[in-house]
């Protein structure tokens, strides 16, 4: 078997991969670059709306345009990519680890100092969120759908009901609307759309596309195509109310009930993981809870914006840098609480001694509110929170130096 | 005098806009967290506007479409004639990004945002 040695290898060449390995090659290390599908680039090669780039090249791209800069990036760099390269299981035992990967080119054994995992994350299915019925052709996840559209010119269908509100299923009506076809409902089972306000505007409400909040679709009826859906309102506990149940005749379903990062690997190597998140547990240097294993990008946390996943691309490069030239202090962690209304926060330790940036979402949307950390002192006051749109919050060493004690926490209150 | 209701995008507060039109042609707006979501409002109601993206046929190309965007935002009531304009356009492949493949449609150019090599150029 060939054996191939680097500094760090990238796990993924989407957003949060490439720009690690883009960081990690100017930072002077040796890196490959390891991404199953034929091309680098991942979710935002069939994004084709704009809205991505605003905070890493300062303008309004669109994903197809991003993701070509981003690449453009890695030229000149000490970047091994390797194409349609499964990585079949990561070892980490003492020093180095092994990272065995199938390729056209045979099976190969990489060694690296350290490795950063950006896999992404998958799309939930409909055997996640309880829909019941038959299952004829028509059904669709949002991205494939997506893919479909705005890589191969295919229409999924004429007449559409989507399951949940989340980014892509959003963008995905509005090419429909625009394509001509007729999308009935989106159907949402929580109070609040899954997607920004801007997507629910610009997508739905551009469009007159009906947004049923606290409804559920129960079943999908169809013999070999699906020919209509039965939806109903539901409770408090989520559950349906009887005698709501209405029928909408369509004959295609789109399931966009938001991802769940893709952490098997990590999992096998016995990595930690965060319930709240569904990815790994981190440091500030966006460290797994296995030394010289770092995560970035929806691997870590599903983020709304493609410039937090290429920031935490370049933080985990920044971080493997740390760990390769001088290693990571492994005392004095303070561990970052979820105090009110606070539903993930990532990392989940700071050292109290460098700048971080937090990332977190929201149990649940809330007007007039101060986002907090007590212990720092910390306060920002914000006209209002929702739990699609991730706070970005910039937290400094000096702050958090007067944090006392083994943890900070992070909350959300009303604001008097 | 009408009213209409408008959800702000601004910011995630997400105020409800209500903007009515005066007698004398003035605008109203209640309901504004902050400035931002009452020049908002005079933008979406007196000239609302957006960039179109969608995606235009290819002959030879390793993919059947390609990515396009419209220059600048467009009025919006001029979407659907943007759709019908780019539904009959059929480009040759090789498509560059940044490429401008059709000129004035609407007023606005349409630039592709994807490469789509000619298939006999992909190894």
């Amino acid at each position: 078997m060939r054996e191939l040695k680097y500094d760090v290898v990238v796990v993924g060449g989407g957003p949060a991969g490439t720009a690690a390995a883009s960081r990690a090659g100017e930072l002077g290390l040796s890196v490959a670059l390891v991404e199953n599908r034929e091309v680098l680039g991942g979710v935002p090669l069939q994004c084709v709306h704009t809205g991505f780039g605003v905070h890493v090249f300062g303008e309004d791209l669109t994903g197809t345009e991003f993701i070509q800069r981003l690449i453009d990036r890695l030229e000149g760099l000490d970047v091994d990519v390797m194409l349609r390269a499964y990585v079949h299981s990561i070892e980490a035992a003492d020093g180095w680890k092994s990272l065995n990967v199938v390729s056209p080119s045979g099976v190969a054994r990489l060694r690296a100092r350290a490795v950063i995992y950006a896999a992404g994350a998958r799309e939930r299915s409909l055997f996640e969120i309880g829909v019941t019925g038959g299952r004829p052709d028509g059904v669709y996840t949002a991205g494939e759908a997506q893919a479909l559209m705005d890589l191969y010119g295919v229409m999924p269908g004429r007449s559409i009901v989507i399951i949940g509100s989340g980014d892509v299923g959003l963008i995905v009506a509005r090419r429909l609307a625009l394509e001509g076809a007729q999308v009935k409902a989106v159907v949402e089972i929580m109070p609040y759309p899954g997607g920004s306000m801007r997507n629910v505007v610009t997508c739905l409400h551009d469009f007159s596309i009906p947004l049923y909040l606290r409804h559920a679709v129960l079943r999908i009826m169809g013999a070999r195509r699906v020919e209509k859906v039965v939806v109903a309102r539901v409770g408090e506990d989520l559950r349906p109310v009887p005698g709501t149940e209405f029928e909408v005749e369509c004959d295609t379903v789109i399931i966009a009930a938001g991802l769940r990062p893709n952490v098997r690997l990590l999992e096998d190597v016995g990595v930690a993981i965060d319930p709240a998140t569904g990815g790994p547990v981190v440091n500030e240097y966006l460290e797994t809870s296995i030394p010289g294993v770092f995560a970035a990008g929806n691997a870590l946390v599903i983020n709304d914006l493609v410039d937090y996943a290429v920031e935490q691309g370049e933080l985990a490069a920044e971080g493997a840098h740390t760990f390769i030239e001088r290693g990571i202090p492994r005392r004095g962690w303070k561990r970052v609480a979820r105090g009110r209304n606070v539903r993930l926060a990532v990392p989940h330790y700071v050292s109290g001694e460098r700048d971080v940036v937090i990332y977190a979402r929201v149990r649940q949307p809330e007007r007039r509110v101060v986002v907090q950390v007590p212990e720092a002192g910390w306060r920002l006051p914000q006209m209002g929170v929702r739990p699609p749109e991730m706070l970005r919050l910039e937290l400094t060493r000096e702050l958090l130096a007067r944090a006392a004690g083994g943890a900070i926490t992070l909350e959300v209150k009303p604001l008097e | 005098m009408s009213e209409r209701e408008l959800t702000c995008i601004i910011c995630p507060a997400a105020c409800t806009l209500r903007v009515t039109v005066t007698p004398d042609g003035r605008l109203e707006v209640r309901g504004a967290g902050c400035r931002r979501g009452v020049e908002y409002a005079r933008l979406e109601v007196l000239e609302p506007r957006r960039v179109v993206v969608t995606v235009v046929k290819v002959r030879n190309g390793e993919l059947p479409v390609v990515s396009v965007k419209t220059s600048r935002p467009v009025p919006k009531n001029l979407i659907r004639e943007i759709m019908r304009a780019t539904a009959e356009l059929e480009l040759e492949a090789p498509v560059e990004m940044g490429q401008v493949v059709a000129r004035d449609i609407c007023g606005v150019d349409l630039i592709a945002t994807r490469r789509v090599r000619h298939v006999k150029d992909i190894n």
